[in-house]
């Protein structure tokens, strides 16, 4: 494990940083989006980005991804600017999300052969990858199934596993569990625990706040600002709350955007 | 309320909600009324098959009077430009060669006086055939100004030239405008209507929304109804402004009744709406929905209507495919009405062709269109 | 006992080869607020579409309002109120006008119920005039519940109305629903989300196309068969292949910040053990194992560790 998890990692060693970001902020016309948002994730560390609809996640993470230009402020992203090598970001990151992961029409081969080849993996990386991969989910008798035919919970374990495909130094998961049972749920994040002991850095959004609690460190976003940023047990202690779910009602409810 | 006032305001209701999706998608509904217009142009401008600005020079002797009424005949025709004359045939040759000239017309010493149309073809028209279609045309534009200038000398000489060839009727300029026009229309009825209600009604499957409509008191033909007349108000809007332009733009010659030509519009944009509807309930997404309105109806409006390919030139099994192309028959109306000025007496079978295609597509439409989901 | 308002026996579906419903049976007396809990492919989207008449079932009785939804459904559809699972307004149509065709194809007027919606749409009514698809994930949901409720029907049905909704709206939600419950409407509700099921009166858990437990939520918890212990340690990751690795244990999963153990209570020698001397067996494992911070104390199991188990009993059942 790369750091236990009630240590701070932000600050000391920059170098180690997959993510910093600095002040910054996205505005869509007269609506500013993102407000001057100032964060760092350490590698290796899973980071819950929480926030209310509309608080400004989706574009916070679109920025990050490389998609979406800011306004101002700067990130670096496994150590690339996201204004001037957004190309180079999206090489080194990989993405899931709830609506987009894996083409439902190809079979489970086609499409960690697809995302390899996308990727630039040779022929050979992606064979023994995708073995390992198979037998690491105990899907390997699934190959040849299309993706459409899966249950949900295991479409989203094969989709976070396609988005490893190419050792990403940092994986965004964009409500990766939503409507998956709670098994699988909890399959999921051992999934992620287990790319984080790799030295894998998560970046993950959730609606379930007992999910949140898994995080090394959490923030919470609202109105487009970072309202709170700990590891969950000190925002519970700040906040004097049982659970993260309270800290979250609380902060949200103050929203004054919809 | 009483249920029948109900039935009626409910159906209202749907219109409204249907013309503010049109109106509020701002780029679709700016194409739908623009593009009937840009095609006129294109058709009206740009695509014409007829060819002007023909250059001719007649070859004859300089003494000839002939030659001189005949230089006169084409002078007075606008759609060539005269050369000065040359000796012979050989000089002729040379002018093609360095494409100086599109058509030389080589008048023979004996077309004077008494002997025309007795005597062997003293006559001879050379085009340029290295655009075989447009080769044809200006042939027969000159065919038809020597025909018109033989007509007058026999009136001068008291003889009757013989006609040997059909006259260009009900098109007597030959422009193609006015062809196309009436086939615009046809094919602007069928990508309003057909086009948009099926990818409308397949958006509402899509967007899950037709879940909620399905679950509502509202019945098939509610939903049906409330779709089909916005877009048949769209596209008789399309019809009148195309009619518009053709007349006061194009100066499309208008020879029948405008309300003939209304009824047998609504007729075939119903026959289409239908065609639409149907196609919607056969597929289940909006891609689907598309390719199979554009192959089902677009594709046969435009190829197998006779509004291109003549009917009459089809090998036989194609021509009676074209039979349950409802775009033949409107074709046929339209054209009969628009450019011979025919009547009801006439155009009554297309009329009563297509209303029975169109009972018989509603029934299918209303039939498919399932109370539940699929 | 009063005539339940919806009573279904039996209830069978397949898609192809894909069983969507296997036997389904349960009923809802009038005014309760009844929940259908379970992850996405239990059948719950299935369910209400047969509910509702859009679908018919495959075998079984469905009677809603005393009506048969196959043949009475256009008698059942004017009195039902429908969300379904996922966003289906129109999003290029305002707010207003989303609710004002709704109401028209019902033959009202907003004008006219007013006073019937006006706890749900006056939260919404600032934003009368904008587009639907402008509107954040919760005000969406309050929308449809608006429309679905516009007519006044005698009985709801709202397919996951709080899937993918934050939580702060998803408590505003059920807030709502509960302010409709106590006016007396008859509702059935689905959700994946298993802390929401102690919002009903009673609750169906729902995995792949069968029922697992019918029963009010306060009591389904009473039901989990084996003691449960809660772990709490820093070490959260370690502790839970240390905990699987002890004798007894039967089951680990992490909840939140905590550590749910089930263990068996009776050893290999047949010694049956007290839940103290459960709790002191797991703490010494792992404080042997180098993890001398971690407490162990019994807890009492709650929907999401009862639906766990039967889970797990459904898929070895089945299996078997």
């Amino acid at each position: 494990m790369t750091m236990p998890p009630e240590t701070s990692v932000v600050g000391d060693h920059p170098s180690t940083l997959a993510i910093r970001a600095q002040a910054l902020s996205r505005v869509f016309g007269a609506f500013t989006a993102v407000d001057a948002i100032s964060f760092d994730v350490g590698q290796g560390e899973v980071f819950g980005f929480l926030g209310a609809n509309g608080a400004g996640k989706t574009t916070a993470i679109r920025m990050l991804t490389g998609l979406l230009a800011p306004s101002s402020g700067a990130a670096t992203v496994a150590g690339f600017d996201i204004r001037h090598d957004a190309a180079r970001v999206r090489e080194r990151i990989g993405y899931m999300s709830q609506r987009f992961s894996l083409y439902d029409d190809l079979t489970v081969h086609e499409n960690i052969r697809l995302y390899g080849g996308i990727y630039g993996l040779t022929d050979e990386q992606i064979a023994s990858r995708e073995k390992d991969l198979l037998s690491r989910l105990a899907f390997t008798s699934s190959a040849s199934l299309r993706v459409g035919a899966l249950p949900l919970g295991w479409k989203q374990k094969l989709a976070f596993s396609v988005a490893l495909l190419h050792s990403p130094s940092i994986v965004f998961l964009d409500e990766p569990t939503g409507g998956v049972d709670p098994v699988t749920r909890r399959q999921f994040w051992e999934l992620i625990y287990q790319a984080a002991a790799d030295g894998t850095t998560v970046f993950v959004t959730t609606h379930y706040l007992d999910e949140a609690e898994y995080c090394d460190r959490v923030s919470i976003m609202v109105d487009g600002h970072i309202s709170a940023l700990g590891t969950p047990a000190s925002l519970k202690a700040e906040f004097a709350a049982d659970d993260l779910d309270e800290v979250f009602v609380r902060l949200a409810r103050g929203a004054t955007k919809s | 309320m009483s249920p029948r006032f109900e039935a009626w305001s409910t159906l209202l209701a749907f219109m409204r909600k249907e013309l503010r999706h049109l109106v509020r998608d701002r780029q679709t509904f700016v194409i739908l009324l623009c593009l009937p217009l840009a095609q006129l142009l294109l058709f009206g401008y740009a695509v014409r098959t007829d060819v002007n600005e023909i250059r001719i020079a007649i070859a004859a002797s300089a003494a000839d009077p002939a030659a001189t009424s005949l230089r006169a005949q084409f002078a007075n025709s606008d759609r060539f430009i005269l050369l000065p004359s040359i000796p012979n045939a050989a000089a002729a040759e040379r002018l093609f060669r360095s494409q100086q000239t599109d058509v030389v017309v080589v008048l023979g010493p004996r077309t004077d006086s008494r002997t025309v149309g007795v005597t062997p073809p003293s006559l001879l028209i050379i085009t340029d055939a290295s655009d075989p279609n447009t080769s044809t045309t200006m042939a027969n534009y000159a065919q038809a100004v020597v025909r018109d200038w033989q007509a007058l000398r026999s009136d001068v000489s008291g003889r009757v030239a013989i006609d040997v060839r059909a006259r260009m009727r009900y098109n007597p300029t030959l422009r193609s405008v006015n062809l196309f026009v009436p086939g615009l229309i046809a094919l602007i009825l069928t990508l309003v209507t057909s086009l948009m209600t099926a990818l409308s009604l397949s958006r509402e499957k899509e967007r899950g929304t037709m879940e909620l409509l399905l679950v509502s008191p509202l019945r098939p033909w509610q939903i049906i109804v409330g779709k089909v007349i916005p877009y048949l108000g769209l596209a008789l809007v399309n019809v009148v402004s195309v009619l518009l332009a053709a007349r006061f733009v194009f100066l499309v010659p208008f020879a029948g009744s405008y309300w003939l030509l209304m009824g047998a519009s609504v007729l075939f944009a119903l026959v289409s709406l239908a065609l639409g509807v149907l196609i919607a309930a056969l597929t289940s997404s909006q891609l689907a929905a598309t390719l199979a309105a554009l192959g089902g109806t677009l594709l046969p409006s435009t190829m197998l209507s006779g509004l291109i390919f003549p009917i009459a030139s089809m090998p036989e099994p194609l021509q009676w495919v074209t039979t349950i192309v409802p775009a033949r028959w409107f074709v046929e109306i339209i054209r009969g009405v628009m450019l011979q000025g025919t009547g009801v007496d006439v155009v009554w079978r297309d009329l009563l062709i297509l209303s029975v295609m169109l009972v018989v597509l509603l029934v299918a439409a209303i039939r498919r269109t399932s109370v539940r989901l699929a | 006992m009063p005539d339940p308002v919806v009573q279904i026996e039996n209830v069978s579906k397949a898609f192809g080869a894909t069983r969507a419903l296997d036997q389904i049976a349960f009923s809802v007396s009038a005014g309760e607020l009844f929940g259908l809990v379970g992850p996405d492919g239990a059948g719950k989207s299935t369910l209400f579409r047969i509910l509702v008449s859009l679908l018919e079932a495959d075998r079984g009785v469905v009677r809603v309002l005393g009506l048969d939804p196959v043949g009475d459904l256009w008698a059942l559809r004017r009195q039902v109120g429908y969300m379904p699972g996922r966003f289906a307004l129109y999003g290029d149509l305002t707010v207003r006008e989303n609710l004002e065709f709704f109401a028209a194809v019902f033959g009202t007027s907003v004008e006219a119920e007013y006073t019937s919606i006006a706890p749900i749409y006056q939260q919404i009514e600032r934003f009368a005039d904008r587009r639907a698809g402008a509107l954040s994930g919760g005000m969406k949901q309050k929308l449809a519940l608006c429309c679905a409720l516009v007519h006044r029907p005698a009985m709801l049905f709202l397919d996951e109305p709080t899937t993918g909704v934050d939580a702060v709206s998803r408590r505003e939600f059920w807030d709502l629903l509960g302010t409709l419950r106590d006016s007396g409407l008859t509702t059935i509700v689905s959700t994946p989300y298993m802390d929401e099921a102690m919002r009903c009166d009673r609750v169906a858990l729902m995995q792949t196309g069968r029922i697992l437990a019918i029963d009010d939520p306060t009591r389904l918890g009473a039901r989990f068969p084996r003691p449960l212990f809660g772990v709490h340690t820093r070490d959260r990751r370690r502790v839970l292949d240390l905990l699987r690795t002890l004798p007894l244990v039967t089951s680990v999963f992490p909840f939140g910040d905590i550590v749910h153990v089930s263990t068996a209570r009776v050893t290999a020698h047949g010694d049956d053990l007290s839940d103290a001397a459960l709790a002191e067996h797991l703490r010494d494992g792992l404080v042997a194992a180098g993890l001398g911070d971690a407490e162990v104390r019994p807890i009492d199991a709650g929907i999401e560790d009862l639906f766990m188990e039967l889970m797990g009993t459904e898929s070895t059942g089945a299996a078997s």
